[in-house]
């Protein structure tokens, strides 16, 4: 018996509700983040990731106020991104009741803000988000890139090598999201986080793609990740986490019940 | 009223822990304090940690924690979590080997880069969902079943070899002392704040506690 695989359901979040709503079976279009975290905790999600896609100045109040409540009263994990660009935007959602942090583009355009952080905070609490997009060729050896921008800015950085940078900056933790596959619904870029997980010692969390429970199972034992990140399997009434987590069981993947 | 002091000594967020125990127990009072007084007037008391070892120790000994946490944790319930399990223990090798309070005798080791099971890598941290098997009986593992999952996040830990305070065991790599406990003092390395029914649980046994 060892440490469970985790599920993490992600809530994209603008101006202080999720994202096109989420339906759960018996709530409709349940958008307040706070619920729809409280609904993930009943059903023994393992984490949760709020990301604040709009992120402005305007809006970050609000997202102080909603991970506020929201730690009040869900006793998992979180984890927030979305805009992370200053010390201070990280002592303030930690502050919040934040248990990570998610940086993104800070850290393209300024790596050692990621080592600020960690020697900070303590690196078990800084996540660093990858945004990665495969660019080589048809039957090329497989290469991706960093990309930013929500996928349109290319970086030129090699996706495995900045990887492996983030985590010697101090990254305890990365989420990888597959560009190419984000929103898909065909699976995660098996290869990409394969490629990543060997690359590096620090937990994967394997995003993009996913549209049925093979695709989650198929994270851990094909590409290595040690955690899964869904969003709409989740959202929509399509599946729950304990029937996540009884398929990935058949599977014998470790889980929590 | 039944209070509860979170001792703050400026490291980490300790905002999960003080909402965590007003949640099982609405009748307790839960300060997050650095207030010397205060604390010595609790009831009962945490210790939470997060970061690295060296930082946490230096802060406790400039604020005077290290004198305050030896003098409270002899006659009332106390639980340290975390780094605030670590800070207990006797030394702990990180950051070039760093002296803690020294209620326990262990000593907290690193997992290492090359940690494997059965030929297979493990990642440092240790982060996530792992099972932990009750050691002793314990006032604090009332309600929560043998082997139950509690959440960790940490690269270094007590070990449970030969450790004759261990609460709870838990295997990652290696078989490490999830929980600790002697007298009135308990102490996890899982964040028992952050662990669902589980930590809840563990929780409310504090509050309930009379420390025997």
């Amino acid at each position: 018996m060892a440490l469970a695989k985790r599920i993490i359901p992600c809530l994209d979040v603008d101006k202080g509700r999720v994202v096109k709503g989420v339906n759960f079976v018996d709530i409709r279009d349940a958008g307040d983040p706070v619920e729809v975290a409280r609904r993930y905790n009943e059903q023994g999600a393992d984490e949760i990731t709020f990301l604040d896609i709009t992120a402005s100045h305007e809006s970050r109040d609000t997202t102080y106020e909603t991970v506020e409540r929201m730690a009040a009263e869900v006793f998992i994990p979180l984890t927030v991104g979305g805009g992370v660009r200053t010390v201070d935007d990280i002592r303030k959602l930690l502050n919040a009741g934040a248990d990570k942090v998610s940086i993104n583009t800070a850290a393209v355009f300024n790596p050692d803000f990621v080592k600020e952080a960690a020697e900070r905070f303590g690196r078990q609490c800084i996540v660093v988000a990858i945004d990665a997009k495969r660019v080589s060729g048809e039957g090329e050896e497989p290469r991706w890139e960093i990309f930013t921008h929500g996928g349109r800015k290319p970086t030129g950085l090699d996706a495995i090598e900045w990887a492996r940078k983030m985590v010697d900056l101090g990254a305890g933790e990365l989420l990888l999201t597959s560009m190419d596959r984000d929103g898909t619904k065909v699976g995660f870029d098996i290869e990409l986080t394969r490629a990543i997980s060997d690359a590096v010692s620090v937990p994967v969390i394997a995003s993009g793609g996913v549209g049925e429970l093979q695709h989650l199972a198929d994270g851990v034992t094909k590409g290595g990740a040690d955690a899964v990140l869904a969003a709409s399997i989740f959202h929509f009434g399509q599946h729950t986490i304990p029937e996540a987590k009884a398929f990935m069981k058949e599977q014998g993947i470790e889980v929590r019940d | 009223m039944n209070t509860v002091a979170i001792i703050d000594y400026g490291m980490g967020n300790l905002h999960s822990a003080k909402k965590a125990v007003e949640h099982v127990a609405p009748n307790c009072s839960v300060l997050v304090t650095g207030d010397a007084a205060k604390i010595r007037e609790a009831d009962r008391v945490i210790l939470p940690g997060v970061g690295a070892i060296r930082d946490c120790m230096a802060e406790m000994h400039r604020l005077g924690v290290v004198e305050l946490v030896k003098e409270v944790s002899r006659d009332r319930p106390f639980l340290g979590i975390c780094v605030g399990m670590q800070a207990l223990m006797a030394r702990s090798e990180e950051n070039d080997g760093v002296e803690g309070i020294g209620l326990f005798p262990s000593e907290v080791r690193y997992f290492g880069d090359n940690l494997t099971e059965n030929g297979e890598r493990l990642k440092v941290p240790h982060m996530g969902w792992n099972e932990v098997w009750h050691s002793m009986d314990h006032p604090l593992w009332h309600n929560i079943p043998d082997g139950d999952r509690f959440y960790f996040v940490h690269s270094y830990y007590a070990e449970a070899a030969g450790n004759p305070d261990m609460a709870g065991r838990t295997h990652y790599g290696v078989d490490l002392a999830a929980a600790v406990a002697k007298d009135n003092i308990f102490a996890a390395q899982f964040h028992p704040e952050k662990s669902a029914r589980a930590g809840l649980q563990l929780l409310e046994n504090f509050t309930n506690w009379n420390g025997k």
